[in-house]
């Protein structure tokens, strides 16, 4: 056995959907974080509701990098890959490096499991053109029901149908063969921690508390991830590398990990609290944007209000009638619900009323692919509403800051009385990073422009600030009673009006409100003084712009790097950085959406694109390759 | 409480067609909201599009005047977000039933406390005159110049089919009768639909003929009043008799029947049947509160959830919050 020290390490757990490779990969990814690496997580889904089982289509993949130093993407391709069954081996291995650890399951391979993933013999091996030195293969489920029945003796378990539970004590209830193979993914997770040498305490005690109402589950899986690490322990010579990955630069301070879906909920609550405004969400459920549905839904004991609607229209309009009663309105969807929200985003453009609108970005169009990732409703954000309808667009970059761009986009839309749309998408939401907590004491106040008192008496619906923002005057308050709606007003009373030059007026003055949001500037990372080449992208893209860059330097390139998270309005020195190098790409998952508005905003500004709608993350490999044939094309 | 007059809640010029309906019910709502005195700033009026979509405009109080369909989609959000507003939703048959039909009977599945307005004029006359889902099979307009081949909504079927539990009904021309059902509708806890038969004299005109006047409604309709005998005509001769599963009309004294026979109208009765029944008879036609049948809000129930949530579970800011999860420090 060769034990390695490893900078990063990246982990791809997968097997069939009702398998719980998700749970297994978050727990070893909670583990990690917990002994110091940094983190970053890929879940991978099918999009089938529930695939046959053991078929291709069915299988479930969550991939997770584990750095000593900082980490910024899932990693594009896996040092160890967890197969629970053949189906899984045939479509996940293509994610593996040629000398990664592969451990499978052999019980999952059987006459049938082949037959279901279309391999042609019974070398399965063979087929895929894999080392057999490189395989841990153990009889995974033979094992499980031997560690859980510890009456029968060896050589017996995979006969019995029915097992006591593994605890003590009397009146047990007895466990069956398939409460017995859910903890298959349990075994897995053993194994992998006793590769890179976790401490299983802290897994333990993720799964006390998972299962803190069920404490014969809790201990039957504590039991089985016990046996799959003495099995790795006890059978080490099947393995070529055990892996240490000491954590190195620590940033002090308490952590959890968190993921975008769940930081973007963490950031509404946050800065409702902030506004001191009761937080409302009207929804639809819709993937990959539910789980802030669920996140939010689990909060009433902070006041937090969530109402799953009759459909997606229903969720942004009563989000509409919500601010109206003043209330922080957020409506959560994805691509295809933006397009059914947009009549009443618009409503929210002309009636000059706070709303947050979040897209978690999924593959398009229509349908299109719902669990996979892209970043193809740039367009639409900006654009896809009747009438000039400016809207501030802001986009995170990673799972953490997720919460830092909620928390942003509440606040823009606060005190800047418009909609504001969030873009993440499949990748950061359902990602997860290590969050460093939060004090509230040090992120800015929010304050909405409520109409000041002096002005009872002369107010009209429509007078504004001196950052041209309309004053809000919530209902309930005696004297400042008004109507608001979908029809243009008169700049002065807040009448209906269709006069020509009024008309003008009003679009020029929602136009300049949005454009007058002060926004960041635009931060270049790597070579900024005298980089060749500057990569520009925006949103979940981040992490996997930043490794590439950070590989080309490596290789003696100079590159820098901006990414935008502020798309409308832009920062203001947008035109200065991406006049300031010789080469610029811009990087997108979609066919050139931010070029083209960067070209519309930035006169002369003509890029290179690197542009990929694969619905899967970009591949750091990929985009050095790229970006090398840019950096050595005579310009 | 107050005392308001109808002028607290009036604003504006009114900008519909001499004669139409919504004239007569705007002038009827202000004064139930002087009557029921809830102050106009603790009032919101939202409306969608369509003539009688423009009504907030002529008030007083909060409101808005929002997109077609959505309105009672919007006053949910407005209601459960600060259920201490009193939420008036003003539809027409358009977009309440048509565009807004989804959200008309999700409102009254859940049971928002709103009162919603139903406009019945049985025409689209913003888009100047195309058939409406209350225009009745083979009815004649702009884009049925051959007769509609589509049934219409009965909107009392609608909103007992998605479980209202509050339906009433009045004529525009009816001022007593209007403001008597927008009381009861306001005093009712839960989503109250209201629908108010109203004519539209350029595309639609004499729609509601047989009731739009003193005397048809002497002939033609009967004023129901819960825990009373329900007896109609202008002499109060007709009486409403159960005949079977069904109900019908009978005057007293002929085939004999007597007093004795007419049904006692019950307005809290869960089991809709016989409110169904009334609200669909063509003739006399039911007027007044249909149905009024007491069950939780679902605003109030959102609050209440809350409260009980807060009481039960320890952590109330964010920073409490944060303290929930698996947490580990770096040092």
């Amino acid at each position: 056995m060769e034990i390695k020290e490893k900078e990063s390490v990246v982990v791809r757990f997968s097997g069939d959907s009702g398998d719980g490779m998700q749970l297994a990969g978050n727990i070893f990814s909670t583990v990690s974080a917990t002994v110091g690496n940094s983190i970053s997580t890929f879940p991978d889904y099918p999009a089938d509701i529930r695939a046959p089982q053991g078929s291709l289509t069915g299988v479930s993949g969550f991939q997770v990098h584990i750095g000593a130093g900082q980490v910024y993407t899932p990693g594009d391709l896996c040092d160890v890959l967890v197969a629970m069954n053949a189906a899984a081996l045939k479509t996940q291995y293509r994610y593996a490096k040629p000398d990664a650890a592969i451990i499978i399951d052999t019980d999952s391979f059987g006459p049938k499991d082949l037959e279901k993933a279309q391999f042609k013999t019974d070398d399965y091996l063979g087929e895929m053109g894999i080392d057999p030195d490189r395989v841990i293969a153990c009889p995974l489920t033979t094992m499980v029901k031997k560690s859980l029945s510890p009456t029968l003796s060896k050589g017996e378990g995979d006969t019995a149908g029915q097992f006591t539970p593994p605890s003590e004590g009397k009146g047990e209830a007895v466990m069956d063969a398939k409460a017995v193979l859910k903890c298959r993914n349990m075994f897995a997770l053993g194994l992998v921690c006793w590769l890179f040498d976790r401490d299983l305490d802290i897994a333990f005690n993720f799964l006390r508390e998972k299962f803190a109402k069920k404490p014969e589950v809790a201990e039957a899986n504590i039991k089985v991830i016990q046996a799959g690490y003495d099995y790795g322990h006890n059978t080490h010579s099947s393995v070529a590398n055990v892996y240490r990955i000491e954590t190195k630069h620590k940033v002090p301070g308490r952590y959890m990990d968190i993921t975008g879906n769940k930081a973007t909920a963490y950031g509404f609550i946050a800065a409702a609290e902030k506004a001191g405004l009761k937080l409302y969400l009207g929804s639809y459920p819709i993937t990959p944007a539910t789980d802030v549905l669920h996140e939010l839904s689990k909060h009433k004991s902070l006041g937090v209000v969530t109402v799953q609607c009759e459909d997606e229209i229903a969720g942004c309009a009563s989000a509409v009638g919500a601010s109206f009663a003043g209330a922080l309105a957020v409506t959560s969807t994805s691509g295809p619900g933006i397009c059914l929200k947009s009549e009443a985003m618009n409503l929210a453009v002309i009636m000059e009323l706070p709303l947050v609108v979040l897209d978690v970005q999924r593959g398009g169009p229509a349908t299109g692919l719902p669990t996979k990732s892209e970043q193809t409703d740039l367009l639409q954000a900006l654009f896809g509403r009747n009438g000039e309808s400016p809207m501030p667009v802001v986009a995170a970059a990673s799972p953490t800051d997720c919460f830092e761009m909620a928390f942003a986009a509440a606040k823009m839309a606060l005190e800047h009385m418009t909609p504001v749309i969030l873009m993440t998408d499949a990748f950061v939401a359902n990602g997860s990073g290590a969050f460093r907590l939060p004090d509230l004491k040090n992120y800015p106040a929010i304050n909405p422009p409520y109409v000041p008192e002096e002005l009872r008496g002369s107010w009209t619906p429509y007078m504004r600030n001196e950052q041209g923002v309309r004053y809000w005057a919530v209902p309930g308050r005696e004297g400042f009673e008004h109507i608001l709606g979908g029809l243009e007003k008169d700049d002065k009373t807040g009448a209906i009006s269709t006069n020509p030059e009024n008309h003008d007026l009003m679009t020029r003055k929602r136009k300049a409100k949005i454009d007058a949001i002060p926004v960041p500037d635009l931060e270049v990372l790597g070579d900024k003084d005298d980089a060749e080449l500057l990569i520009v992208g925006f949103g979940g893209t981040y992490g996997h712009l930043h490794a590439a860059m950070d590989e080309l330097r490596s290789q003696g390139h100079k590159v820098a790097l901006a990414h935008f998270r502020y798309i409308n309005p832009l920062p203001a020195n947008t035109a200065q950085v991406l006049r300031r190098y010789p080469k610029v790409v811009v990087a997108e998952q979609n066919m050139g959406q931010l070029a083209g508005w960067l070209r519309m905003k930035v006169d002369g500004f003509v890029p290179q694109q690197y542009n990929e709608v694969k619905g899967q993350p970009f591949k750091v490999a990929e985009l050095v390759a790229a970006f090398t044939e840019i950096l050595n094309k005579e310009k | 409480m107050c005392n308001y007059s109808a002028s607290d809640f009036k604003k504006g010029q009114p900008r519909w067609c001499p004669g139409c309906g919504d004239h007569f019910f705007l002038a009827s709502l202000h004064k139930a909201m002087a009557e029921i005195g809830v102050a106009p700033s603790e009032t919101a009026v939202i409306s969608g599009i369509g003539c009688s979509s423009r009504l907030p405009h002529y008030m007083a109080t909060y409101g808005m005047n929002t997109i077609h369909g959505r309105a009672a989609a919007i006053a949910t959000g407005c209601k459960v977000a600060n259920p201490d507003l009193t939420v008036w939703q003003v539809s027409g048959d358009g977009d309440g039933l048509a565009i807004g039909g989804n959200h008309f009977i999700h409102a009254n599945r859940r049971n928002i406390n709103l009162n919603m307005i139903l406009l019945n004029n049985r025409i689209y006359g913003l888009t100047k005159g195309q058939y409406s889902p209350t225009s009745p099979r083979g009815f004649v307009s702009k884009s049925s110049p051959y007769g509609t081949v589509e049934d219409p909504f009965r909107p009392a079927e609608l909103c007992f089919g998605a479980r209202g539990h509050f339906f009433a009904r009045a004529v525009a021309t009816d001022a007593p009768g209007t403001i008597e059902v927008l009381k009861a509708a306001y005093n009712h806890k839960g989503a109250s639909v209201c629908e108010i038969l109203q004519n539209c004299v350029i595309f639609n005109n004499g729609t509601h003929d047989a009731v739009y006047s003193k005397e048809g409604r002497a002939k033609n309709a009967i004023y129901l009043r819960h825990g009373e005998k329900m007896l109609f005509g202008e002499n109060g001769e007709y009486g409403i008799v159960q005949e079977g599963f069904n109900i019908k009309p009978v005057k007293l004294g002929e085939d004999g029947y007597t007093e004795a026979d007419v049904l006692v109208h019950d307005a809290k009765c869960e089991d809709n049947t016989l409110q169904l029944k009334l609200a669909e008879l063509e003739w006399p036609v039911a007027l007044g509160v249909i149905r009024d049948v007491e069950a939780p809000t679902y605003d109030d129930c959102v609050w209440q959830q809350i409260e009980d949530i807060k009481t039960k579970k320890k952590y109330h800011n964010f920073a409490e919050l944060l303290e929930t999860n698996d947490i580990w420090e770096v040092k």
